[in-house]
């Protein structure tokens, strides 16, 4: 019980100085999970782009006579109740996953930076109504608010992505007033406030970039979480549209088979669960890395 | 202290009002009409403009906007939620039959989740590196990448379709037959716990593993205590002010989860009502449920922000 609440000896001498970007490397690599997670993630975006070459066949052909098949050769994964091959349905499924995941975190970040950004610059009154908003979003459950908006504006796969888009902007907004309440203390923005720079310079110039290592974790950490959420609204059916390939569809689809092809929602299942397990390694080797008060230690 | 709590009630109450505005303005505002939810598609070919005019009247969806937003909160206070455009019933009624269900799942979910995940969170970080800690934080990495739709679906195959274990579906009060009531939230309450237990065991570690390092820690140790004491009297306390954070989130993420594990278990929870509500284009029902939930969550916040004073004297209500 004598580690873990002390520091290695070597980590309390002075080290050498090594450069940001070397030590960032490091750390970030130390961990043979994080390198798992980074060859996954690659191994999945791969996958997204080359789809119609990497599936064995079309993933909307249906072919009624070899529906419900077992896994085996020919259909390796089996086929669906339309006679759809399931592994292709996976590979197509991972282009719907990566692209929703992608845009609703776009939309979700910069909605959400600029918001925290201006509320956290200007304060008062600004600031007060729109962290009110972001307080008034963070009372409904995430899944909830996206299901809400989504039915609202009526499934499909753009409203999704906006749905959760919005549905996950208050934790980018939250983090980065945060961040900028801190920043705007001190005196190199005092300098250029004297210096006569523009709100809008100070802003993009030399707040936003302080706040970069900390959002660039939560980014990371938030695909996952973008596409667990897809995921699950799909299989509420309010995701994406029935014949595209989706992953959370097909678990809801493959429910009517439990019994004779549990293949069928097993398979999609694991895919999420490996995406995402991928993008949380990857950002918690962000998180290691770009966390100052590890600075110099490692 | 008081005028730190008398300052958070008004903000609530505050953004409560936000939160009526935005869903009430969001329903309305957005492509969708109730009314053709109502009539199947073998009435809407034989109904008149003018008798759906009559409905459309009797709901007060004629009036504008504003003057049914002012309606709905004045009803409010009377205890009137309106009535159900699809079922024809208070809303109030659909809360109150459906809470308990919800209640009874996430409560025990929640309980759960800090009983596993504290314990399980300080057991890693004391036992850094060793065998117990890389089960344990792997367990949890996976638990928070769990679909957990995919879960429950996976578990009904497990135990009631291939070992019959468990019933399938369907939830019974406590109070009517509790083995039954034990035998079928089994598997949802597992659904539900799991994200947080894992997050909270992250959480605890992480934080338990920053606080080890502190030096009050090391004067703990000189000064002779034992592990037991240097854990629970000097490490837990400041540790759990991020796991309580996390805890209050936690109710969140249940009642979130509680949204798919009732549709996947079919159980006529807050979810699966609040879902059924929204493809309905209910308006009552959804404002209705979506003010309950907006209240439980603030009032966690509420708890949450008064808890961190007692966890840290260091923390000042100013």
């Amino acid at each position: 019980m004598t580690e873990g609440n002390a520091l290695p000896i070597d980590a309390l001498v002075a080290r050498p100085h090594t450069s940001e970007f070397v030590r960032f490397r490091r750390v970030f690599f130390g961990r043979g999970i994080v390198i798992f997670g980074t060859v996954a993630i690659l191994l999945f975006i791969l996958t997204a782009i080359f789809a119609p070459f990497l599936a064995p066949y079309n993933a909307y052909d249906q072919d009624l006579s070899s529906s419900l098949l077992q896994p085996g050769r020919g259909h390796l994964l089996g086929t669906d109740s339309l006679g759809r091959d399931t592994l292709s349905r996976l590979i197509y499924g991972s282009r719907n996953s990566l692209m929703i995941g992608v845009v609703a975190l776009g939309i979700a970040a910069t909605i959400g930076i600029s918001m925290g950004l201006i509320a956290g610059y200007f304060g008062g009154w600004i600031y007060t109504i729109i962290m009110r908003f972001i307080d008034s979003l963070m009372c409904f459950p995430m899944i909830l608010l996206a299901l809400l908006i989504a039915s609202l504006l009526g499934g499909g796969v753009k409203n999704v992505m906006l749905a959760l888009g919005i549905a996950m902007l208050p934790g980018y907004a939250r983090l980065m007033c945060g961040q900028v309440l801190s920043i705007k203390e001190n005196d190199y923005i005092l300098a250029e406030h004297s210096a006569g720079a523009s709100h809008l310079r100070i802003m993009l110039r030399h707040i936003l970039p302080n706040c970069l290592p900390p959002l660039l974790v939560l980014l990371t950490m938030q695909i996952g979480a973008a596409i667990l959420a897809e995921a699950g609204l799909s299989f509420l059916g309010v995701g994406i549209e029935p014949p595209a390939a989706a992953w959370g569809l097909m678990v809801s689809d493959g429910r009517m088979y439990l019994l004779t092809n549990p293949v069928l929602s097993f398979a999609p299942g694991i895919a999420i669960m490996l995406v995402v397990f991928a993008f949380n390694m990857v950002g918690d080797g962000l998180r290691d890395a770009l966390d100052p008060r590890l600075r110099g230690t490692l | 202290m008081t005028a730190y709590i008398v300052r958070r009630f008004i903000l609530a109450v505050f953004v409560l009002i936000l939160v009526t505005l935005i869903v009430f303005f969001a329903m309305r505002i957005l492509p969708g009409d109730p009314i053709y939810m109502i009539l199947t598609s073998g009435e809407m070919s034989n109904v008149t403009e003018a008798q759906i005019q009559a409905i459309r009247h009797e709901f007060g969806l004629d009036k504008p906007i504003m003057v049914q937003y002012i309606d709905w909160m004045a009803g409010i206070f009377r205890g009137d939620f309106g009535i159900s455009i699809v079922q024809r019933r208070s809303p109030l009624a659909m809360v109150a039959s459906a809470v308990p269900i919800t209640l009874n799942l996430s409560l025990l979910a929640f309980i759960i989740s800090l009983v596993v995940g504290i314990p399980a969170g300080v057991i890693c970080a004391i036992r850094r590196g060793t065998w117990i800690d890389t089960v344990v934080t792997i367990v949890a990495n996976m638990g928070i990448t769990i679909p957990i739709f995919w879960l429950g679906t996976m578990l009904i195959y497990l135990f009631s379709l291939q070992f019959h274990w468990l019933p399938v579906q369907g939830y019974t009060s406590p109070f009517t037959d509790l083995v039954k009531n034990i035998r079928q939230i089994i598997m949802p309450v597992f659904c539900l716990a799991i994200f947080p237990i894992s997050s909270i065991t992250r959480q605890t570690r992480s934080s338990m593993l920053e606080v080890l390092r502190q030096d009050y820690i090391r004067t703990a140790w000189s000064k002779g205590l034992k592990e037991r004491l240097v854990v629970t009297r000097h490490a837990l306390k400041n540790g759990l002010i991020p796991v309580v954070t996390l805890s209050g989130m936690g109710l969140s993420m249940i009642l979130g989860g509680s949204v798919l594990i009732e549709t996947v278990f079919n159980i006529q929870g807050v979810g699966q009502t609040l879902v059924n509500a929204v493809f309905a284009h209910d308006y009552p029902v959804v404002q209705g449920f979506i003010f309950f939930v907006a209240i439980a969550v603030l009032f966690v916040n509420f708890a949450v922000d008064i808890s961190y004073g007692w966890l840290d004297p260091r923390i000042r209500y100013g």
